[in-house]
């Protein structure tokens, strides 16, 4: 599906195949995919459909065996690591699972971590992690480690980690696999917040269709490529939704 | 920047407490060990200096050859003569001319025999060369006099109890070789401990109760101001191989500054000191390993935690670096807990040596270069350490990283 649009993220015939021994297991067959500035795309399918491989691409933390990739214009897929870690850092902001929060360091600490590596004064990234953290209804909770947080909050965390070098892509590996349905909705109210307010791109990785639903298009993957029913599946999925 | 690593990296030493520290103990146990012999070694270095100094830098010294340590004269075949003093004397730029006999005697007291050291004080001159080269000091009485008979000066070592059994004190009776003399001074406690167990006599009386014939057991003379020093012990060498009938190269007789001995003594200490250091220093590779093994488990243990590093924008070389920082750190904060460790060793093998031994040789000098060598060390043996570890932390590929 394409609509005529500033493209943030552009996938042109991507391959990505793992080698297993001998064996050559392709994880992505020439997939493409078309993401616009102010898009919130999920991205759905079965387990080894590739989702998460794509998503690595997309986040610029894999390239691509095959393909190109753009963002925002510019080939990233045969840049060197030290390059993709500046992109990923200034452009892309990722939100995961597991929360992956740094057990050792504070929810504002956490916070203020990826600034350190775009070597923003420290002054300014207390003052930043602490607008975001307030933002996300943590303001309490500042100094305190994740392992004192509850999971809600520590995604909350993550969301304000994922924000604070303004990135223009939000990347969400199932942002609320871990979370009740409760906590859930309310990570999800955030992340449509984020993209009604202040237009982020958000791009979600999710195998629950009740979460898919609140994005703006579903891409199907299977078999490494995408499928081409995911605005049909997205209004069958709305139409289940209970006004 | 730098500075917000070792904010990281001091939260992770705090999250992981009894592993640091147990990997921290193998390099203060060797920061330890290196710091306490070397300060040990270096103040043992500076107090046989100010020994040989109060010798004065315009002193020579001429003894028969082949005894740099042992008692004077106790171990050659061609013992120095008196006739040797005069050829000395008639040296050019020879300003005056003592000479020493260090010997045994039988000393009696409280019913109790012992051998001692007893050594001769000259006459005239000589006798306040003789007083200012042993920096003899008096504690209690007076020094010994040119005209005193039957009086002896003691070292302090007399001065205690244990000694005799009885407390010697001024005007106690002792018995030297079967003559009894009056107690008449105690010297105050020195560093040289020779001097601290030495029973003085005039030198008449010294002659008169130990058979010493012509000989002589050391010879030190005096350079007149503005002498060549190096001149005057060419010279005396030059006459006495002629008055001993001796090639050169083949001396049986050997002429020194203080100067020269001090330099002798000094590169032998220099290399025990360093064998000692050495040796220690084996416990700090030993440490050093353990830094690369703690490192590397903990990249190990780390892998997501760096996937997410890298993730949020974190390059190979922020990874690195922080790795560095962290093995580093390790290893500096390991090398200030042995420094410290060093340093309370030190000082108590110096209050040890002092209260046991009574010897002020044992000393612990801990100089600035010392610290900040011993604390840089222990940063680069951590940071080398770190190297191999850090730099397979920068190469996780950052999705291999984040999958678990």
């Amino acid at each position: 599906m394409t609509k005529k649009c500033d493209f943030v993220i552009e996938l042109r015939d991507v391959w990505k195949i793992y080698k297993m021994g001998d064996v050559n297991v392709p994880a992505l067959r020439g997939l493409s995919l078309q993401i616009c500035k102010g898009d919130f795309v999920s991205i759905m399918g079965p387990s080894g459909s590739g989702k998460s491989t794509a998503m690595n691409m997309v986040g610029a933390l894999d390239v691509p065996t095959k393909g190109k990739i753009f963002l925002n214009g510019q080939n990233i897929a045969k840049l060197s690591e030290s390059d993709l870690a500046q992109i990923r850092g200034k452009t892309i902001g990722f939100i995961f699972q597991q929360f992956n929060l740094l057990p050792t360091l504070s929810a504002l600490e956490n916070v203020t971590l990826p600034m350190i590596f775009q070597g923003t004064p420290r002054e300014e990234r207390i003052e930043k992690a602490k607008q975001l953290l307030m933002m996300v209804g943590l303001g309490d909770r500042m100094h305190h480690k994740p392992s004192e947080l509850s999971g809600g909050q520590q995604q909350r965390v993550a969301i304000a980690r994922s924000l604070c070098n303004d990135p223009e892509v939000i990347l969400a590996d199932e942002p609320t696999g871990n979370l009740d349905s409760k906590t859930g909705n309310e990570i999800m109210a955030l992340l449509g917040g984020l993209n009604r307010d202040q237009g982020k791109t958000v791009i979600m990785v999710t195998h629950d269709a009740n979460v898919a639903k609140h994005a703006d298009r579903v891409e199907l993957l299977k078999d490494g490529q995408v499928k081409k029913d995911g605005h049909a599946m997205l209004r069958k999925l709305r139409r289940g939704v209970k006004k | 920047m730098i500075v917000d690593y070792f904010r990281l990296a001091i939260g992770t030493f705090k999250k992981r407490k009894v592993r640091s520290f147990l990997t921290m103990l193998g390099i203060f146990i060797g920061i330890a060990a290196v710091v306490s012999l070397i300060s040990l070694g270096s103040g043992m270095k500076n107090a046989i200096t100010e020994q040989f100094a109060t010798l004065g830098t315009d002193k020579i010294t001429v003894q028969a050859a082949g005894v740099p340590f042992g008692p004077p004269g106790s171990t050659v075949a061609n013992k120095l003569t008196q006739d040797v003093t005069r050829e000395v004397e008639r040296v050019r730029g020879i300003d005056l001319v003592l000479e020493r006999m260090i010997r045994a005697v039988r000393f009696e007291y409280n019913d109790q025999e012992k051998f001692e050291s007893i050594s001769n004080i000259p006459e005239g001159e000589a006798r306040d060369m003789m007083i200012e080269v042993l920096n003899l000091k008096v504690e209690k009485g007076r020094m010994l006099q040119e005209s005193d008979r039957g009086k002896v000066f003691l070292g302090n070592n007399f001065d205690l109890e244990s000694r005799y059994g009885k407390q010697i004190d001024v005007g106690s009776r002792v018995v030297l070789n079967d003559k009894t003399f009056e107690v008449i001074g105690i010297a105050e406690r020195t560093g040289n401990p020779g001097l601290n167990g030495l029973v003085l006599l005039n030198d008449e009386e010294f002659r008169r109760i130990i058979d010493v014939g012509d000989e002589v057991d050391l010879i030190a003379a005096r350079v007149k101001p503005g002498t060549d020093m190096d001149k005057v012990i060419e010279a005396v060498e030059k006459r006495l191989r002629k008055f001993r009938n001796v090639e050169e190269g083949k001396e049986d007789f050997s002429v020194e500054s203080a100067q020269q001995s001090i330099e002798a003594l000094n590169s032998i200490l220099n290399v025990v000191q360093w064998v000692l250091a050495g040796i220690a220093g084996i416990s700090l590779f030993v440490g050093g390993i353990g830094i690369m093994n703690t490192m590397f488990t903990s990249v190990l243990e780390r892998k997501r935690e760096i996937g997410v590093m890298k993730s949020v924008g974190a390059k190979n070389s922020d990874v690195l670096l922080l790795f560095l920082v962290e093995s580093g750190l390790l290893g500096v904060v390991g090398g200030l807990i042995g420094l410290m460790l060093g340093f309370i060793l030190g000082k108590s093998v110096e209050v040890i040596g002092q209260i046991a031994l009574g010897s002020q040789l044992l000393r612990a000098d801990f100089s600035l270069t010392l610290i900040i060598g011993s604390l840089l060390f222990s940063f680069i043996v951590g940071s080398i350490s770190g190297i191999a570890p850090a730099y397979q932390a920068s190469k996780l590929q950052p999705v291999e990283a984040l999958r678990k």
